[in-house]
C-alpha cells in the first residue's frame, strides 16, 4: 500500500525540479475554488495555495445558494474546511478581485492564478416591463432568504398579493417555489435568514406558477427536487393533462436521458392523481408549459408595480442537431400576479484584464486554460491563468460537477508546469506579496479564523432559536464579529 | 484442542471459546446489528463497539452456524473457507488510474466507509446522507451487481446526477458489505480518463 502511494505521489508531484515553492492563487471560495485548491495541494506537494473571496464568509453558493431546507447538501463544507485549515493553504476573505487587488497584480504575485468566482449576475429577458417593482431574479430572492449581505435589503413585498409567477422550471425555480409555499413553521428550524422567515410568516402568497417555455419532457429540474415539492403537505398540485402527451420527438429525446425520463414520469403521475378541490387557504402550485413571457403588465392601482405577465403560447420546433426550441404561435394569455421571479439562468461578471465571451457569459478557455480572446485560437493562451467552475463552463451543474471540472483544470495546470520546469522558473512573492499589497491598500482581509468566529456566533445564536444557525446578514455584523 | 473442549462442556463452553478467539471481529461484527442511519456522519461507524449485550447476541447467531462446521474451526480470525458466515469480505477497488487495491471489509460497513478507512480516493461530499453522487462506484461484474438490493428512489435520484453513470453504477455509501458480496470489484469513475467534463449527462442545478 505504501508503495502504491509513493508511486502516485511521484507521478503527480512536480516541484522537485524547482527550488522554490509553487505559488497558487484561487479566486473564489465556492465548490470550484475549494476543489481546485484541494487538488492543487495534493498534486503539488510544495505548492502554497491562497484562496481569496470578496465575502468574509467562504463556501460560495453552498452557503448562499443551497436552500435552507437542504442541510445535507451543505455537509461538503466539512471537507472544504479541512482544505482551508491545511498548512499550505490560506483563506483571505473580504478581498475583492478588481478593487482590493487587480488581476494583473495577482498574475505578478503568483505562478498560477485560477479564477473560480462563479456567476453573480443574471440573464435578462429583455422584454418590456422588466424593471417594474415586484420583479426580481431568483438569484436575488435566494440570496435574500439565505442571508447574503448584498440582498439583505431587497425590496420584497410578500403581502400585496396572493400569486407569484416563477419563470423557469429548473431546480432553482423549484427551490424558490418551495420556500414560498412551505409552511413557515417548517422553515423556522432551518438556517433560513431571520428577516426572510419573518417576512414569509406574514406572506399572503398562496398560489405559485412555475412557467416553462417548453414542455414537461424538457423541464430542467431533477427527480429529487420534484419529488420533494410534490410531497409537500397540504399543497395542491395543478398540471394540465393536455400538456403531457409525448410526441415521437419527445420519446426520442428522453430515450437516452435518464434524468428527463424520471422527471417526466413524476410529472405524469402528478397530473393523473389530479388536484382535489382546494380547501380555503390551501396553497397551490401550478406547472404551466409552453408559455413564453412577452411582456410584463403594469398595475393600474399601483403605478410602477407588476400586475401580471403577458404570455405567448409556444410549440416546439426542430432546429437541427436534434435540438428543439420554443417558438411563438401568435396566441396570447395573461397570468395575474403581484410578484415575478425570473429563474432563467445566472451570468458571470467580467473583470479588467480578463478575456470574456459576452455571448456565452464565460471566459474563453480550453480545458481550463484561459485563451487570449474569443477567436477560438488555441495557441494564444494567457500564461499562468486558468478558470474553473461556472466561470469556465457556464452556470450549470451541481456541486459535484465542480469536482470533475477542478480535476480537468488541475491536470492542465500540471501539464503546463511540467513544460515550464524545463526552462528556469522565477520565484514569485505569493502570499507575502499579497499581504504586503493588501496592507498598503488598507484592505482588512479576513482569515479563516475570522470565519470560524462568525460560524460559532451564528451557531450560538441559532441554538437560542432552535435553528442550526442564525446567520449574520449585514456587512457590519459580519465584519464586527470577524474582527473580535 | 477446541473439539475436545466442546465435547466436554457442550454448547456453553463453545460459546466462551468462541468469544475468546474472535474478540476483535465481534466488535466489528457489532455493525450487523446497528441500523444504518443516514442522519449520522459515517465516521460514527469507525468507532469500535464494545457493547457486551450486542456481542452475546451476535455470537449466539454465529453459534448456530458454527455448529455445522466443527472441522473448519481455526484459532485465528482470518476468513474461513466454506459457506460459513464471514465477519469480513474481500473487496477490490480499482482507482481512477486502474490501480487495484484489495481490502477486507467488515460485514455491515458501507463501501464509502471502507474506502476512507483504507485511504482510497473516493469522494463523499455529503458523508453518506444521500444528498450527492460523489461516492459513485461501478460494480465491475453484473453477477455482483445483481446481488445488491434495488436502489431506493432516493438513491436513484442521486444516481441520475452521477458522472459517467453506467448500467452497474451504485452509490458507495449505499452498498453495504454482506457475505454474498465477497470478491466484489468496484471501479471509481475517472473524470479525465474517458469523459470530457461536459459529458453525456446533462447537468441541472
Amino acid at each position: 500500500m505504501a508503495i502504491f502511494q509513493a508511486r502516485t505521489w511521484l507521478s503527480r508531484s512536480f516541484s522537485t525540479l524547482s527550488s522554490h515553492p509553487l505559488r497558487v492563487c484561487v479566486v473564489g471560495s465556492g465548490p470550484a475554488g475549494f476543489y481546485t485548491a484541494e487538488k492543487m495541494l495534493k498534486a503539488h506537494q510544495e505548492a502554497e495555495v491562497d484562496i481569496i473571496d470578496r465575502l468574509p464568509t467562504p463556501f460560495g453558493l453552498v452557503r448562499s445558494g443551497v436552500a435552507p431546507d437542504h442541510p445535507e447538501t451543505k455537509i461538503v463544507i466539512n471537507q472544504f474546511s479541512r482544505v482551508a485549515r491545511h498548512d499550505r493553504c490560506s483563506f483571505f476573505g473580504n478581498v475583492t478581485l478588481g478593487s482590493s487587488v487587480s488581476l494583473l497584480e495577482l498574475r505578478e504575485l503568483y505562478h498560477v492564478v485560477v479564477l473560480a468566482y462563479g456567476a453573480e449576475s443574471d440573464r435578462e429577458l429583455g422584454i418590456p416591463g422588466e424593471d417594474l417593482v415586484g420583479i426580481h431574479s431568483a438569484r436575488e430572492f435566494v440570496w435574500w432568504y439565505n442571508g447574503h449581505p448584498d440582498c439583505k435589503n431587497l425590496d420584497l413585498d410578500l403581502k400585496n398579493t396572493d400569486t407569484a409567477v416563477i419563470l423557469g422550471q429548473g431546480n432553482v425555480a423549484l427551490d424558490v417555489a418551495r420556500i414560498l409555499l412551505r409552511p413557515a413553521t417548517e422553515l423556522a428550524t432551518t438556517d433560513i435568514a431571520s428577516h426572510a422567515l419573518a417576512a414569509l410568516e406574514e406572506s399572503s402568497i398562496r398560489k405559485v406558477y412555475l412557467v416553462g417555455r417548453r414542455g414537461p419532457v424538457q423541464a430542467a429540474c431533477t427527480a429529487k427536487e420534484l419529488r420533494e415539492v410534490l410531497g409537500i403537505k397540504d399543497l395542491c398540485i395543478h398540471l394540465q393533462e393536455a400538456d403531457l402527451p409525448k410526441t415521437p420527438k419527445d420519446e426520442e429525446e428522453i430515450k437516452n436521458n435518464r434524468i428527463q425520463r424520471r422527471v417526466y414520469e413524476l410529472l405524469s403521475k402528478a397530473a393523473t392523481t389530479g388536484p382535489s378541490h382546494p380547501r380555503s387557504g390551501q396553497r397551490e402550485l401550478h406547472f404551466v408549459f409552453f408559455r413564453k413571457p412577452d411582456r410584463f403588465l403594469e398595475s393600474d392601482e399601483r403605478r410602477g408595480h407588476v400586475s401580471g405577465v403577458h404570455f405567448e403560447k409556444t410549440v416546439l420546433k426542430d432546429v437541427g442537431d436534434g435540438k428543439r426550441i420554443a417558438v411563438g404561435t401568435g396566441q396570447f394569455e395573461d397570468l395575474e400576479c403581484g410578484m415575478v421571479l425570473k429563474s432563467i439562468g445566472y451570468k458571470s461578471v467580467p473583470v479588467d484584464g480578463l478575456p470574456f465571451d459576452h455571448q456565452k457569459g464565460v471566459v474563453p478557455n480550453i480545458r481550463g486554460r484561459v485563451l487570449h480572446d474569443t477567436s477560438g485560437d488555441a495557441t494564444l493562451l494567457e500564461e499562468g491563468l486558468y478558470v474553473c467552475g461556472w466561470l469556465k463552463r457556464g452556470p450549470t451543474g451541481i456541486i459535484a460537477t465542480n469536482l470533475y471540472c477542478a480535476e480537468e483544470t488541475v491536470v492542465s495546470i500540471s501539464e503546463d508546469l511540467n513544460l515550464l520546469a524545463s526552462k528556469a522558473s522565477l520565484p514569485k512573492p505569493g502570499r507575502e506579496g499579497l499581504l504586503h499589497l493588501l496592507d498598503n491598500r488598507k484592505v482588512k482581509f479576513m482569515q479563516f479564523s475570522a470565519w470560524e468566529k462568525i460560524d460559532s456566533t451564528e451557531t450560538r445564536l441559532g441554538s437560542l432559536k432552535n435553528k442550526p444557525r442564525d446567520k449574520l446578514t449585514t456587512w457590519e455584523d459580519l465584519l464586527k464579529v470577524a474582527r473580535e | 484442542m477446541l473439539l475436545s473442549k466442546v465435547s466436554k462442556g457442550g454448547l456453553w463452553n463453545w460459546n466462551w471459546m468462541f468469544l475468546r478467539q474472535l474478540s476483535t471481529p465481534i466488535t466489528r461484527a457489532g455493525y450487523i446489528q446497528r441500523p444504518y442511519s443516514y442522519s449520522y456522519s459515517y465516521t460514527h461507524y469507525l468507532q469500535p463497539l464494545f457493547d457486551p449485550q450486542k456481542e452475546t447476541k451476535v455470537v449466539q447467531g454465529s453459534i448456530f452456524q458454527k455448529h455445522h462446521h466443527f472441522s473448519t474451526t481455526t484459532t485465528s480470525n482470518a476468513s474461513k473457507e466454506g459457506g460459513e458466515k464471514k465477519e469480513s469480505i474481500s473487496v477490490t477497488f480499482v482507482d481512477k488510474d486502474g490501480v487495484e487495491k484489495h481490502l477486507r471489509v467488515p460485514i455491515g460497513m458501507s463501501m464509502l466507509e471502507a474506502a476512507h478507512e483504507n485511504d482510497i480516493e473516493l469522494e463523499g461530499a455529503c458523508e453518506g446522507s444521500l444528498a450527492c453522487s460523489t461516492c459513485h462506484v461501478i460494480v465491475k461484474d453484473m453477477e455482483y451487481y445483481n446481488k445488491l438490493e434495488e436502489p431506493t428512489d432516493e438513491e436513484n435520484d442521486m444516481l441520475d446526477l452521477a458522472f459517467g453513470l453506467t448500467e452497474t453504477s451504485r452509490l458507495g455509501c449505499q452498498v453495504i458489505a454482506k457475505s454474498e458480496l465477497d470478491g466484489i470489484r468496484l471501479a471509481i469513475p475517472a473524470a479525465t480518463r474517458n469523459f470530457a467534463v461536459d459529458g453525456y449527462v446533462p447537468k441541472p442545478h
